[in-house]
């Protein structure tokens, strides 16, 4: 099925959760959130969301930033 | 302790939280994470801000917040939102993925001058606020939004003294003596602008109660070096304001007793 993962398409196998989808695009857990269609899923919840069809999800970390970006 | 040592040790608070530095300061522009860090070092700064972006897809992601000390209090930022929806999605994903409640909230207006857009900042830290979360606002330096902001429930406001990574210094002084005589009590911390140590110095001597900078430092020949010359102007400048300045005059006034001179 496809997904949007950070603004790209993804083909990803069906029902996959979140900490699947973080090791098949081998993105370490650590200190990133994840929104799904806008919606940020907390961490605990992360097992028990289950990516459907058509799904949006954005994959955030932190980088060097002052006032300008 | 000395007097010096006295007068420092009124601490910066913002919220229930306390710091010793008056210096905040940012990580981008670097050109290697070592100069960074010694940078942060030298500032003696206790908090530091970063940025939210989406992980790159291509395996390359790295954690940048391994290379921080981790001392050091984050101050994850909302820069390049351009809408308070924007802004407000950034920041839960902040809380969610540092369990900070803190966020330096920028909503920007418009890609050449990076002003504030004062709108839509106001709509998100009404929002924010409402949320739980600690909003400290980039705005621009008008006391009636310093005000807006203050009632929206912010314990803290940061105006700009110049565009962002100009080092134009304080372009308004008047602006900031405003806002510190109309809102004495209010936590005010100069956010843009600052481009050497005299700015930052005369951002304090005007009353601000800490100064955020990045470029200044971060652009410097030697970062370390800037960053020790702003750890020193913003305690001479907090003095200078603690001390209470003389008043200026357009006349001499002699120092030396007028009587008993030879003749």
């Amino acid at each position: 099925m496809q997904i949007q993962v950070n603004g790209e398409s993804r083909v990803v196998s069906k029902d996959l959760s979140l900490p699947e989808l973080l090791v098949s695009l081998e993105i370490p857990p650590d200190r990133i959130a994840i929104e799904l269609n806008e919606r940020v899923i907390r961490r605990a919840e992360w097992s028990k969301a289950v990516l459907q069809e058509g799904d949006k999800v954005e994959i955030v970390y932190f980088v060097g930033g002052g006032t300008n970006n | 302790m000395s007097t010096v040592a006295q007068a420092l040790t009124d601490q910066l608070v913002i919220g229930d939280r306390t710091f010793r530095s008056r210096l905040i300061i940012g990580t981008g522009k670097y050109r290697t994470h070592d100069e960074m860090k010694a940078a942060h070092r030298a500032s003696g700064a206790e908090m530091v801000t970063v940025a939210v972006r989406r992980v790159p897809l291509d395996r390359s992601s790295e954690s940048f917040l391994d290379h921080l000390d981790p001392s050091l209090q984050i101050l994850p930022n909302t820069a390049g939102c351009y809408s308070a929806t924007e802004a407000v999605r950034t920041a839960r994903l902040a809380r969610e993925a540092l369990h900070t409640d803190l966020i330096k909230l920028e909503v920007i207006g418009d890609q050449t001058t990076l002003f504030p857009d004062n709108e839509q900042t106001l709509e998100a830290a009404r929002t924010l606020v409402d949320e739980g979360f600690v909003v400290l606002p980039y705005f621009s330096d008008d006391l009636i939004m310093a005000k807006k902001l203050l009632d929206a429930g912010c314990p803290a406001v940061m105006p700009l003294a110049a565009p962002i990574g100009s080092g134009l210094g304080i372009q308004n002084a008047a602006n900031l003596r405003i806002m510190r005589e109309q809102m004495p009590d209010a936590v005010i911390i100069v956010d843009a602008g600052v481009g050497t140590a005299s700015d930052a110095a005369i951002a304090m001597e005007l009353g601000a109660d800490a100064v955020l900078m990045n470029t200044a430092i971060a652009e410097a020949r030697d970062p370390a070096k800037m960053a020790a010359a702003m750890k020193l102007a913003i305690d001479a400048g907090r003095l200078a304001f603690l001390a209470g300045r003389m008043p200026k005059r357009l006349y001499a006034s002699a120092s030396s007793p007028l009587t008993g001179v030879v003749r």
